[in-house]
């Protein structure tokens, strides 16, 4: 049985909302700016202890962007926050401009993302934003798992010089990664190890990977689970060692199909060896209002869709 | 800086210009020759700055924000006779491989440059992150910034003025170069700016004017405009020019914003402007 200890149950919003604090506290250079959000991004704590270095820019979020690339000149590792939607398409040509091409350390934190945000419906729901960030050149793009990582993240991408987006989001989950392990930009993390399938996850669909793991145990079948928190770059060294092994590859992420994950995993596969792929992701719709839950059921990125892609993805293996 | 040695840089600054652009047959030589006696009244005279050598940081140094970065020709025009690049650089303007891109870039690491511009609206928002760092790190220093008038219909600008009142930003001086052209024809036929003055003025901002090609009038506008630094409000200053100024077949139209003189245009160019620091 494919036993994880788990550390309680919490939203990866508030790991960002606590790393920032806790990085604030110690490192004086860190400066955050707010759109409005700041309750919803949980920045509370920050705004009331390094007051001085927040700013809040009210809904403008152009001119959030801007001001934050602005800040990096004297020495300063600004933060923005958002909900995803309005941290990347909104201010797309602002990042790219101001931040990217700039070459600016600006670490972009968006929450909400993906079809989590539930009730507020497609408006809010962004799923393309991976792939906005990921085509941009300078740019890292980073999606945690669970609370313990998202904080882990938050904290160590300060001690990174260059433009980041870190997605993260609303829904409570459970916390699986240990509260003292060490985040690395680029180096994924093998949850399970496994031979009869890879399953490649982001973000909350790595809880539902872990999930789908322990179903197919019960079926007899053998899951190599790998948390893809940096989508770029992308960790192929260890996708491929993976590959060589299992043959197959399942990826799994609230995103849409194109642009996501499975994208830059389908590159690394057709340039590498050939295995057959199976994609869990949103294929090419908008969400719509619902229970975070009900709509991962609805458009197909459920733990049980992952257990149905890995099946056929086996069947598949020559 | 005097103000007759201030007319003759302006006017090697010109030369500059239109034989950067007459070149490579591109780039944008109408805004470029009307901003060339504020940008060099800026760098000889009003800034306190480092050229040599630069840093991107830029404490205790004044800042300067091209936010209409196709005039990227008098910048760099000025840039490098202020020091910060040789001279002969200018030669590389649009060429493949060169420093001197089309509009202003950090990538290539020009000297002087530090964010990118030509996506227009966004210059003044950047100011406003420098201004509030340079706050945060006690640096009494100043922060610039010019823009087009046409770029002014950018909504950014508008949320960034929004911002620079309400939170007291009052280490920074917006110029906008209000030629009244844009590229489709004149701003007013385009979309009509209203009454600039009144809307600066409305948004909180301590609002100056001045004739920017009167190289008194533009050094004594901004001494009054650093006066009032610090005082809890923003302030702008709006600045009327000709575009193509200096050069009598391109004053008074739209049409050279975004066009290149041919070499029989540039040799009736260059002999309406003086070469006095000497042609790259």
């Amino acid at each position: 049985m494919i036993e994880f200890e788990i550390f309680g149950n919490k939203d990866t919003r508030s790991g960002f909302g606590e790393g920032l604090h806790e990085l604030g506290m110690k490192n004086e250079n860190v400066v955050a700016l707010c759109a409005d959000l700041t309750g919803s991004l949980k920045m509370d704590a920050f705004a009331k202890d390094c007051s001085e270095r927040f700013f809040q820019v009210g809904i403008a979020e152009a001119n959030m962007i801007g001001m934050a690339a602005g800040m990096t000149i004297g020495g300063k590792i600004p933060y923005t926050g958002t909900f995803a939607n309005f941290s990347t398409g909104r201010v797309y040509d602002q990042i790219r401009q101001s931040v990217a091409y700039s070459n600016k350390n600006v670490k972009i934190c968006a929450s909400h993302a993906g079809l989590t945000l539930g009730e507020d419906g497609a408006t809010h729901q962004i799923l393309e934003d991976i792939g906005m960030m990921k085509m941009l050149p300078n740019m890292t793009v980073i999606v945690p798992a669970d609370f313990n990582q998202t904080k882990q993240a938050t904290i160590a991408i300060a001690d990174y010089e260059g433009p980041v987006y870190l997605r993260f989001g609303r829904p409570v989950m459970p916390i699986f990664v240990r509260p003292d392990a060490k985040f690395e930009i680029g180096k994924a993390d093998v949850l399970i190890e496994g031979s009869d399938v890879t399953i490649v996850a982001c973000g909350h669909m790595v809880w539902k990977s872990i999930e789908a793991a322990r179903i197919l145990e019960e079926k007899g079948i053998s899951v190599e689970l790998i948390n893809m928190h940096t989508i770029k770059p992308l960790d192929e060294s260890t996708l491929l060692k993976s590959l060589n092994k299992t043959k197959c590859v399942v990826t799994a992420e609230e995103h849409m199909m194109a642009g996501g994950l499975g994208e830059s995993v389908a590159q690394v596969i057709t340039k590498n060896l050939l295995v057959p792929q199976e994609f869990v992701a949103v294929n090419d719709s908008f969400g719509e209002s619902g229970t975070p839950m009900e709509l991962m059921t609805k458009y197909h990125i459920d733990t049980a869709d992952i257990v149905l892609a890995s099946e056929k993805v086996i069947s598949r293996k020559k | 800086m005097e103000s007759l040695e201030l007319k003759r840089i302006a006017s090697q600054v010109r030369r500059d210009i239109v034989r950067m652009v007459s070149a490579v047959n591109s780039g944008h030589p109408g805004g470029s020759l009307g901003c060339a006696d504020f940008l060099t009244v800026l760098y000889f005279d009003t800034m306190k700055h480092s050229p040599n050598p630069f840093n991107m940081d830029g404490i205790n140094e004044d800042i300067f924000f091209l936010s209409n970065g196709h005039i990227s020709p008098v910048w760099y025009s000025v840039l490098a006779r202020s020091g910060y690049f040789p001279i002969q650089d200018l030669d590389g303007f649009r060429r493949l491989g060169s420093k001197l891109q089309g509009h202003p870039s950090t990538d290539k690491k020009l000297p002087g440059i530090r964010m990118a511009s030509g996506s227009l609206g966004q210059g003044l928002s950047c100011a406003l992150g420098v201004a509030e760092v340079k706050k945060l790190n006690n640096d009494s220093s100043t922060v610039f910034t010019l823009h087009g008038d046409g770029e002014l219909q950018e909504g950014q600008i508008w949320e960034a003025a929004m911002y620079a009142s309400a939170k007291k930003i009052d280490n920074l001086i917006a110029t906008i170069d209000f030629n009244g052209r844009q590229i489709d024809g004149d701003v007013e036929d385009v979309l009509s700016l209203g009454n600039l003055k009144a809307k600066w003025e409305a948004f909180g901002w301590i609002t100056l004017e001045m004739d920017g090609h009167n190289i008194d009038e533009i050094k004594s506008t901004l001494v009054n405009a650093k006066n009032q630094l610090g005082n809890g409000k923003p302030i702008v200053i709006i600045m009327k020019t000709e575009m193509g100024k200096g050069v009598d077949f391109m004053e008074g139209s739209h049409k050279w914003h975004g066009v290149a003189p041919n070499p029989e245009q540039l040799a009736n160019a260059l002999s309406q402007l003086e070469e006095t620091l000497g042609d790259y």
